[in-house]
């Protein structure tokens, strides 16, 4: 084996979001180099912001991604209103924190589910789970399908939601429109309590990395819709510090951009890191539904992230039924403002980690610049050292198998290539 | 589409405008004897071309559908649809070439003029359908 080139490619990766390939190349019975090829050419949202006004822009990075439009819009209000000088509270920001768990919900279930659960069933895709598995996928659809209630009740569509505005809401739903919401959340909190206990079963690679695991905080809450940055290393920012601690850099074999941490390297975001920092602000039940999956915040096995997101999935049920419980209808759906030139910061966890938005507008609200880091970006290079570390303790399986893992160690992340570019084929080349 | 459907269909049959997320088409489809989609592709083929495929029996092609945001897209639906034995006795997939997939574009005219010629086909066949209901 040490005397020849190995290669693993994969050509086209399945079971993640947008398009990309994966190469690795082993000599000497060693790995010698990783490379995540983003090839779905760049998207130019950026780009597309500027000259466009203010309020425009939740409408238009929602389209950015239809798995995570709710993170895109989120982020984005919240960097304009940072812009005019206000706070959008109360009952206006506990409807976000609800349609951002519907989201959380869709996306999770889909992931856990359809995408990643496959991989440790050993079937190749969700389809061959149904057919011989329907009563699990069933459950799938059901708890995803309350996600899309929620989207749909509070957003206005079940994908890109066209209910969210700067200052607020075109339109706060009613006390009885969120009503029957709570029998089906209710029942996709079952759904989740059980998809914990089926996953905590699965039999997962023995694997670690020491991450930096980085993700938003705020007092009293478990982290979603606004918060400072903080790391396990002991970064503690406000999201406009972002900048200044990190970076992001092109690298040749990619279309999107990799982010670090500046004098530091790779680090984090998504799931993990959000259970690391903040387990404890976590709903009882999903607390405790944590604890019975064995999981610790001392976790560092991507491969559990998949037990993480189900413990979420019951989070986002409970605190969905929280807001519900505690809603007030508000006396208007938005807040007055007044655009005014400035530069403008949002940050919030889109399922897979956060998502930073910066703009700069001039005096009229037109958008002079834009800048959006999505979570799949600043975990690319996550991704290539678990890619490293995973081959390296694996090396005797065979090319097939080992591109097998390679793909499932990707798909720890539910990588959002689409995003990113900005993702997958894999290659492995040995020597 | 839809909008060119409205009124047109025989009493008993559903016109619904779905919004692209794949899986909710299952339960939209409960219940029915027969659906037809009508969806966007992406195949490299001259805008406007149409393309008409009964996925009763058989997989749709994925170089046609495979496409999409969601990671679930309409090939995969009707799949898990089929598996979990919940797809319509007839499923009939209408896909048109599109031109431009670029956010806020008008429809060409070759893809407009294919839409009312698939509006039309659509509404013949589930007329011919429902006859003698």
């Amino acid at each position: 084996m040490a005397s020849r080139t190995r290669t693993i490619r994969t050509d086209y990766l399945a079971r993640v979001e947008g398009e990309g390939a994966m190469r690795v190349r082993i000599a000497g019975g060693r790995v010698q180099d990783v490379q995540l090829n983003i090839y779905e050419p760049p998207r130019f949202f950026e780009a597309f912001l500027r000259g466009r006004a203010f309020t425009e822009a939740p409408d238009i990075t929602a389209r950015i991604c239809g798995i995570c439009p709710v993170a895109y819009q989120m982020s984005s209000v919240q960097a304009m209103e940072q812009i005019c000088g206000v706070e959008v509270g109360g009952q206006l920001r506990a409807l976000r924190r609800l349609l951002y768990c519907g989201e959380w919900i869709e996306s999770h279930a889909l992931h856990v589910f359809m995408l990643h659960a496959p991989d440790f069933l050993g079937y190749e895709s969700a389809i061959e789970l149904a057919r011989d598995n329907p009563g699990l996928v069933a459950k799938a659809l059901e708890l995803k399908k309350a996600g899309n209630q929620v989207m749909t009740v509070v957003g206005g569509r079940e994908v890109h939601p066209i209910n969210v505005r700067v200052g607020g809401w075109y339109r706060a739903p009613r006390r009885r429109e969120l009503a029957p919401l709570v029998e089906k959340l209710e029942r996709a909190r079952e759904i989740a309590l059980e998809a914990v206990g089926i996953v905590a079963g699965f039999d997962f690679p023995d694997y670690e990395q020491d991450y930096e695991l980085v993700a938003l905080d705020e007092p009293g809450e478990y982290p979603i819709d606004r918060g400072r940055i903080v790391s396990s290393r002991g970064l503690d920012i406000a999201v406009s510090d972002y900048d200044e601690h990190f970076v992001e850099e092109h690298v040749p074999w990619s279309n999107a951009l990799h982010s670090r941490i500046v004098g530091r390297g790779s680090y984090l975001c998504g799931p993990l890191a959000r259970f690391a920092l903040a387990a404890d602000r976590l709903s009882p039940l999903a607390l405790e539904a944590a604890r019975e999956a064995g999981l610790e915040p001392g976790e560092r096995n991507p491969f559990r992230s998949i037990v993480v997101r189900s413990v979420e999935l019951v989070y986002a049920a409970d605190e969905a039924l929280r807001l519900i419980a505690g809603y007030e209808e508000p006396d208007a759906p938005s807040v007055e403002l007044e655009p005014r030139a400035g530069v403008g910061y949002g940050c919030t966890e889109a399922p897979r980690g956060i998502l930073y938005h910066r703009y700069e507008l001039d005096d009229d609200g037109t958008i002079l610049s834009a800048k959006i880091v999505p979570p799949t970006s600043q975990n690319q290079r996550s991704i290539e050292e678990d890619l490293r570390g995973v081959v390296e303790r694996s090396l005797d399986l065979p090319d097939d198998r080992l591109a097998l893992l390679c793909e499932q160690a990707i798909r720890n992340y539910d990588p959002c290539i689409s995003c990113a570019t900005h993702f997958l084929t894999l290659e492995v080349e040995r020597t | 589409m839809a909008e060119r459907l409205e009124g047109a269909l025989p009493a008993g049959v559903e016109l619904q405008a779905r919004e692209g997320e794949p899986t909710a088409l299952i339960d939209a489809w409960d219940g029915a004897d027969a659906v037809w989609v009508v969806d966007a592709v992406s195949s490299e083929a001259e805008a406007g071309t149409v393309h008409r495929l009964d996925a009763s029996e058989r997989s749709l092609p994925e170089t046609l559908f495979r496409a999409s945001t969601h990671h679930v897209g309409l090939a995969d639906a009707i799949e898990l649809a089929r598996a979990l034995g919940r797809l319509p006795a007839r499923t009939i997939v209408y896909g048109i070439e599109g031109a431009s997939f670029d956010v806020g574009e008008e429809l060409s005219p070759a893809v407009g003029e294919a839409v009312e010629r698939v509006a039309r086909a659509v509404r013949e066949e589930v007329v011919e359908c429902t006859r003698g209901r």
